[in-house]
């Protein structure tokens, strides 16, 4: 294979990650990884940097759409950022230091985890009654623009929301994936935000948080121009489209689809982690 | 005071979706022509990346990178337009930064500042 036809097909699958990340909102970095480890035999760590390139590209461009809406509670996404971007340091010195296979194993816990995760049941915001002391000394609690015009919500557990923040930064320091669908727990079930203030402040906080371990794996050089290059072109390709079709896409077949291919790449990933092939 | 504030924030906010979406685009265009450079001059051979080498100091410091993409190497072109890519969501924290200073929220000035710094610490 010559370094040509792997790029195209780097690319292709890029594309295809993008657009299914975008659609289901599960992340192309899980695919892009199992993908270069298992089906081409990339060392871990130039696969780890090159999805955390993938997971800045397509988080930047996303929150270029999400933005302007006034959805986004950057405040909260700022202040629980104390969180991940400690614990993503953290994780991204673990990588340097753990051998590949722990790595690989982990990959796949966390991959069943996520996917799992993602079809957890939606907590109903907290819209009434009376906000924390700590929500309001922060100024975490805001307003959403609804079709009735803005709606209050509040932000409760705010501790326990920045603790899984911590968990979240590890994790996505230590793999390079976005822990899109840990961060968006993290606010809707425990934080108790709307559902639409979680999945865009959550996506807000993952190009953030990906920049903070990115000084790190640059710095070890995990990350090589010839992998990054299909994959960051391929997946905002497949990003854009998956935007585009998102009003008439199935969604939820989708996410089954997607969420069964992530549980065979995480069976896959321990599996060779376990025997050391990784 | 809070009519002023809704307006500063809608400001800002367009200048930060410009930002990321300017951002994103310039390091994409740059990504693209470094690939096209590299798969011209190494097309034909054989990837290798079973084994972590490290990435040599030109894909990784912007002095030797400039040095190679004047002498027109296609990967630290692309190493470059990563570096742009990388650099979107901190220009768009410093944005952040600009807006709580010109709202005089201290309190996410100086958060917003902390985060902006263990960042930048990393590199």
């Amino acid at each position: 294979m010559t370094i040509l036809g792997f790029t195209i097909i780097l690319f292709v699958a890029a594309v295809v990650a993008g657009l299914l990340g975008s659609l289901t909102g599960l992340g192309g970095g899980v695919v892009i990884i199992p993908l270069l480890t298992l089906v081409f035999k990339v060392d871990i760590h130039y696969a780890i940097g090159t999805s955390l390139i993938s997971v800045i590209a397509t988080s930047s461009g996303a929150a270029a759409a999400y933005v302007r809406e006034g959805i986004t509670n950057i405040r909260l996404g700022m202040f629980l950022e104390l969180a991940t971007t400690a614990g993503a340091i953290a994780g991204a010195w673990l990588a340097t230091y753990l051998p590949t296979s722990v790595i690989a194993i982990l990959f796949g816990v966390v991959l069943i985890i996520s996917a799992g995760l993602s079809f957890a049941k939606r907590a109903d915001p907290v819209t009434t009654g009376t906000p924390g002391e700590l929500s309001v000394k922060l100024r975490l609690n805001s307003t959403m623009p609804t079709a009735q015009g803005p709606k209050p919500y509040f932000v409760k557990n705010i501790l326990g929301g920045f603790f899984m923040m911590n968990i979240a930064g590890v994790i996505s320091g230590l793999l390079g994936i976005g822990s899109g669908a840990l961060k968006v727990i993290a606010m809707d079930n425990v934080m108790r935000i709307p559902f639409k203030v979680s999945t865009t402040t959550s996506n807000f906080m993952i190009g953030v948080t990906a920049a903070a371990s990115v000084g790190i794996y640059l710095n070890r050089g995990y990350i090589d121009p010839g992998l990054s290059m299909p994959v960051m072109l391929g997946v905002l390709g497949g990003a854009f489209v998956g935007s585009k079709l998102l009003s008439t896409a199935k969604t939820e077949s989708l996410k089954i689809l997607f969420a069964l291919v992530i549980l065979l790449l995480a069976a896959e990933m321990i599996y060779n982690g376990v025997n050391h092939h990784i | 005071m809070t009519k002023r504030k809704k307006i500063q924030d809608a400001d800002l906010e367009r200048v930060i979706g410009n930002l990321l979406r300017y951002g994103v685009l310039t390091a994409s265009v740059i990504v693209l022509a470094g690939g096209i450079v590299y798969l011209v001059r190494h097309g034909g051979e054989a990837p290798e990346y079973r084994q972590f080498k490290g990435e040599p100091d030109i894909m990784r410091s912007p002095g030797p990178m400039w040095h190679a993409i004047l002498g027109g190497r296609g990967r630290p072109l692309i190493a470059f337009g990563l570096l742009v890519l990388i650099a979107t969501p901190i220009a768009r924290i410093l944005c952040s930064i600009v807006g709580y200073l010109l709202e005089k929220d201290w309190l996410y000035t100086v958060i917003t500042a902390i985060v902006l710094l263990v960042i930048l610490w990393n590199f």
